[in-house]
């Protein structure tokens, strides 16, 4: 799998049948059913405690379902031990977790370490990568405590690229960013997720990072899903009322934006 | 140089060479069993709190107790294996020592590893796994080496207390830094005392600091300094082990931990040495532990008691004539114990209660009955051992004693106590040189609630007919009367100038006085 060139023709595909998941008494993903298609960009957005971040976690098995199964291309997640599965599979999350004791070099290739790479082909993994997100070669050898917020999830990015996965997990990534390093990474990230034909499945609170990078935005609720459709579809005037309170929201700010500008241009 | 200080440094790398093979082999030990517990601990939820409570038990006990409950323990399982095997293995000094320590170096270890991986952040775990880490491989890469630093801070820790504890292994025969202490403690060298104090504390000090470069090596990352550290402790635990290989003793004297016993060992030694054999001596050993030692094969030959067999061992409560009970014992112990009485010394070191001449006086006390009216204004002060031997309710029921109070000391404290008054009478042995240099008298025994304890020499079933061993002891049989032994005893024991044991023994070998006739 290592040797796959991107863009190669295999199927990517994640589905979620009847997933639920409870802690304790608590419901907290309630018989979900989700197909991401090869290629799609998929947002899901949602309060907190809507089961964003359960239903995320039970694909790549940090969180098993209660009931229901997950399939990857068509074959059950349980087919094969959870750490064979998740070395498929890109996970990003906000808290980056960075291994400390580790170089950015090493950090990047433990993927590729763990599934035996070669020295020579994670180093020239390890180059190719770090140019990609855009970070000097001379970081190589820093450590995480050296670098800014902003850095780390280029290297977090980097680490759940490395193995060449073609589905990647996205736990608000950028959340916990500047508004002005969210913007850029935000949009880095598509322009990988295209020239890389990944399927991409992100959680996220802020509608509007949803609305600009996904093709298709998920909203739950309360452990269900209650809209789900291109971000067009959902932001005119949708029947439920709690999508269209969320949705509204990026389109009074860009309409607020808009006037500001043209403000300015008349002044 | 003083004279004890020069002798402490003739003893210093025997006894240190025997401390720190001890000690690397408990850390050693007690480290690989440490990790297993803190790893289980920290996967398994449910063996954390039984895991953490045992360890902080085990660090309640007090070392001495701990050391002693082992052997016992090893001798069951000796016998038993030796019962299913027919392998047999010594239940007296290295093996005690070494788990009584090992288990005594497991908690800081476990508790730092434990607490070292889960305070680590959750993330991390979380993005390993995510990585796509197995468990093992989450431990060994991730969750270890971030815990390093706080476990290699358990492992000073445990270090520390292993070396401070190691000092207790003498008791059980385990020859250790310890030595200086009890030793000296018994003879009242405080030079000797301080000496172990101080050579036990350096070498804590010193491997204290060698860890410490191993764990600043591990916080920064410079593999200079682990390998520095581990270089020079592993040099020092190699020639620390070296030496013990060409230690070639053909006989093992043994010796309780009193003065008496120290001299005669010491004596025992020197003949064995003229006739030819080498000798080496295992002192200090609890009265109890002595004679299980012999029967088992540890130790070779040693000066034991008859009355203390007789009451002890046999568990006898009658009061036979002096010669009658020697007799008896000597077939008893060839018999069920396979152990041989090689004969009697020609002393007896009896029990016997004494007081401070003028204060006897005082009171018209001469005897245990005058004092038998006076008991309740007064207090008894006694050994450890004392209270808990048959002696005791016997000497109570005979004269229907009744004291005021009693308290029990040290032998050598025991002895001040009763110079300064903070006890009015004092258990004593009759050979102890102290009698007469604190100016004590020793009540008479009318009633003879006192058994009669003739000094005998006890061979092992191994040694039981050794030519040698015979040649060797032959000249001592019948030939030490009380009031030499009584003096060697007080060379030992006097506050000024005081003796080594070594040159009292030699002093005694000098003033032995053979009985005439058969």
């Amino acid at each position: 799998m290592s040797t796959n060139p991107p863009g190669s023709n295999r199927r990517r595909t994640i589905e979620l049948r009847a997933v639920s998941r409870a802690y304790g008494p608590v419901r907290v993903v309630q018989n979900l059913d989700l197909l991401v298609h090869a290629g799609e960009f998929v947002a899901i957005v949602g309060e907190s405690g809507s089961g964003k971040t359960t239903t995320l976690k039970t694909i790549n098995r940090l969180l098993e379902p209660d009931s229901g199964e997950v399939l990857i291309d068509g074959v059950p997640t349980h087919a094969h031990p959870a750490h064979v599965l998740r070395r498929r599979i890109g996970y990003v999350f906000q808290r980056i977790g960075l291994f400390p004791h580790l170089t950015v070099a090493e950090n990047i290739g433990i993927t590729p370490k763990l599934l035996g790479w070669s020295r020579a082909h994670i180093a020239a993994r390890v180059t190719e990568l770090l140019e990609l997100i855009n970070l000097p070669e001379s970081f190589a050898d820093r450590r995480p405590a050296e670098l800014s917020g902003g850095q780390r999830q280029r290297v977090g990015v980097a680490r759940a690229l490395a193995a060449r996965p073609l589905i990647m997990l996205m736990d608000e990534p950028f959340g916990a960013l500047d508004p002005v390093t969210r913007e850029a990474l935000g949009s880095e990230y598509r322009r990988l997720h295209e020239r890389m034909r990944l399927t991409t499945l992100m959680v996220t609170h802020d509608v509007l990072e949803a609305v600009l990078l996904a093709d298709r935005v998920v909203v739950m609720r309360s452990g269900s899903i209650v809209a789900d459709g291109p971000p067009r579809d959902l932001m005119n005037s949708h029947p439920d009322e709690t999508v269209r309170a969320l949705m509204d929201m990026p389109r009074r700010q860009a309409l607020r934006v808009a006037a500001l500008l043209e403000e300015t241009e008349r002044g | 140089m003083d004279d004890r200080v020069a002798a402490a440094w003739q003893q210093l790398p025997l006894l240190l060479g025997e401390h720190v093979v001890l000690s690397a082999a408990a850390m050693g030990l007690g480290l690989t069993l440490s990790l297993l517990f803190a790893i289980a601990a920290v996967r398994y939820r449910y063996v954390r709190w039984p895991v953490l409570t045992l360890a902080s038990l085990i660090q309640t006990m007090p070392g001495l107790a701990l050391l002693a409950l082992f052997y016992p323990l090893l001798l069951a399982l000796s016998a038993l294996s030796e019962h299913l095997f027919g392998i047999g293995f010594s239940a007296l000094g290295f093996l005690p020592s070494l788990l009584a320590l090992t288990l005594y170096s497991m908690l800081p270890v476990i508790r730092n590893g434990v607490t070292g991986i889960l305070t680590l952040d959750p993330a991390i775990g979380e993005a390993a796994r995510g990585a796509g880490m197995t468990d093992w491989q989450l431990l060994l890469r991730i969750e270890l080496p971030l815990a390093a630093p706080m476990l290699m801070a358990g492992v000073r820790t445990a270090a520390v207390w292993v070396i401070g504890a190691a000092t207790l292994s003498t008791p059980v025969g385990q020859t250790s830094l310890g030595n200086y202490i009890f030793a000296g403690l018994q003879v009242q060298n405080w030079v000797s005392v301080l000496f172990g104090c101080v050579a036990a504390a350096a070498l804590a000090l010193i491997v204290d600091q060698l860890l410490a470069l191993i764990e600043s090596g591990v916080v920064r990352r410079r593999p200079g300094r682990i390998a520095t550290g581990v270089f020079v402790l592993s040099a020092g635990i190699t020639a620390a082990a070296v030496p013990r290989f060409d230690v070639a003793a053909n006989y093992v004297v043994g010796a309780k931990s009193f003065t008496e016993q120290y001299i005669l060992s010491a004596l025992i030694a020197d003949r064995i040495g003229s006739e030819g054999g080498a000798a080496t001596r295992r002192t200090g050993l609890g009265s109890a532990i002595a004679f299980t030692a012999l029967t088992a094969g540890d130790i070779d030959i040693y000066v034991e008691y008859s009355g203390t067999l007789w009451a002890n061992v046999m568990r006898r409560t009658d009061n036979p004539p002096r010669a009658q009970l020697l007799a008896e014992l000597r077939d008893w112990l060839a018999r069920e114990r396979d152990v041989g009485l090689v004969g009697a010394l020609g002393f007896e070191n009896a029990y016997a209660l004494a007081m401070r001449r003028n204060r006897a006086a005082g009171l018209g006390i001469s005897s245990i009955d005058d004092l038998a009216a006076h008991a309740r204004s007064l207090t008894l002060g006694a050994d450890f051992e004392f209270f808990a031997r048959p002696e005791w309710p016997a000497l109570r029921h005979s004269y229907a004693l009744d004291f005021a109070g009693r308290r029990e000391f040290q032998s050598t404290f025991m002895y001040d106590a009763v110079v300064t008054g903070e006890v009015d009478v004092i258990t004593a042995f009759s050979t102890d040189g102290r009698i007469a240099a604190n100016d004590l008298v020793v009540l008479a025994d009318p009633r003879r609630a006192f058994l009669p304890y003739d000094a005998i020499v006890l061979v092992s079933a191994d040694r039981a007919d050794d030519p040698l061993l015979r040649r060797a002891v032959a000249p001592l049989l019948d030939a030490i009367p009380v009031e030499t032994m009584r003096e060697a005893n007080y060379l030992v024991d006097r506050g000024v100038n005081p003796l080594p044991p070594v040159s009292a023994a030699r002093w005694l070998s000098e003033n032995l006085t053979p009985r005439s006739g058969p």
